[in-house]
């Protein structure tokens, strides 16, 4: 019990590299509150200026898909592969995708 | 005329060169004793906040340090005036130089010093002399930065647990007898004021007053009562921390000089 209060809550990291780009998931930092758990983020993942934007969510409120259901999840979109765009010829005017 | 005219320029330009390292050596002996929590801090993560602050610090004191050995004009560079100067020679404030004690001793040191840095920069903005304008607009957005940080925790720790109440209520009364020479005249910072250079002391006072008792207010820490002036490291007098630190900073470029990596 003691050990686990002396543990920091754990905050998940997200960073905008550029405006009109979307946060990506960067790491995680230990904080004792929201407020610090930026700066944290800042002083950790912006030294190099790889942001303009922070986000931090508690790792505690993430859900996440458990691995024993991979199968179903994921198998489904295996032979589907026409969902990808490759079946289609790009005109040569379209640049940037 | 041209006699007078020469006399007044190499006055001012002793007087840029005492300030910048009176503001300089404030910097960097601030860093110094950050970058002594580097690999101790309670948290890697605040290792790395210190050690970014110390680094921001170290910027400006290289920037204010190479604007002295330019202008003292006798080829010292910001390495020779920061590791080739004797204690008697800096002229930072006694705060910066106070031992970091423990984790509640370093962020007080820290907080006192980020407001007064605050006032500082925002009025040093204004300077006659562009370098040390420029200077202010950039450790201005630095210093914002730092006071978020340092005020934060003395909250945090102030109205933490007992334990944590207890040590920064510690540090704020072992180091409050220091802030009385941040606004105290008769030194280099009030000539500087006199000549257009940087803001009065005195007139700092208020704004940190303000900001001070609002973060201590909701720290639930008391604030110390004021004592008399008594330490003047803005005028070259130091405790003997200041020899232990530097011994521990100018070993290599002592040991061999010229040293470079």
């Amino acid at each position: 019990m003691s050990e686990q209060r002396k543990q920091w809550p754990l905050y998940e990291v997200f960073i905008r590299a550029r405006s009109g780009l979307e946060h990506k998931h960067v790491g995680s930092i230990h904080a004792v509150d929201a407020r610090q758990a930026i700066e944290h983020a800042r002083d950790l993942y912006t030294r190099r200026q790889e942001g303009v934007s922070i986000w931090v969510v508690r790792s505690s409120e993430i859900i996440a898909s458990d691995p024993g259901d991979a199968e179903a999840l994921f198998e489904p979109a295996k032979d589907k592969i026409y969902r990808h765009p490759t079946f289609y010829s790009i005109p040569d005017e379209v640049k940037n995708l | 005329m041209s006699a007078v005219a020469t006399t007044v320029t190499a006055a001012s330009t002793d007087l840029r060169f005492r300030y910048a390292l009176h503001l300089g050596d404030t910097s960097l002996i601030l860093a110094q004793r950050l970058g002594e929590w580097v690999g101790h801090a309670p948290a890697l993560e605040e290792d790395l906040a210190l050690a970014n602050i110390a680094l921001d610090l170290l910027g400006q004191a290289r920037h204010l340090l190479s604007y002295a050995g330019e202008i003292e004009g006798k080829g010292r560079s910001e390495d020779d005036l920061a590791f080739l100067r004797d204690p008697s020679d800096f002229s930072n404030l006694a705060l910066v130089e106070q031992p970091n004690v423990d984790f509640g001793h370093t962020l007080v040191r820290q907080f006192l010093i980020d407001a007064w840095q605050l006032e500082l920069f925002e009025c040093l903005q204004g300077s006659s002399e562009p370098r040390f304008a420029e200077l202010a607009a950039k450790a201005l957005k630095e210093t914002r930065y730092h006071y978020r940080f340092s005020s934060g925790w003395m909250v945090r720790l102030g109205d933490g647990t007992e334990e944590s109440h207890k040590r920064v209520q510690a540090g704020l009364d072992a180091l409050w007898k220091f802030t009385g020479e941040l606004f105290a005249p008769g030194a280099v910072d009030e000539e500087a004021a006199a000549a257009g250079l940087g803001p009065d002391p005195a007139s700092l006072r208020a704004a940190w007053n303000a900001n001070v008792e609002q973060v201590l207010a909701e720290a639930t820490l008391k604030k110390p009562a004021d004592v008399s002036y008594r330490w003047y490291g803005k005028r070259q007098q130091h405790s003997e921390h200041l020899s232990h630190l530097l011994a521990e900073m100018q070993f290599m470029q002592r040991t061999y000089p010229g040293a470079q990596w």
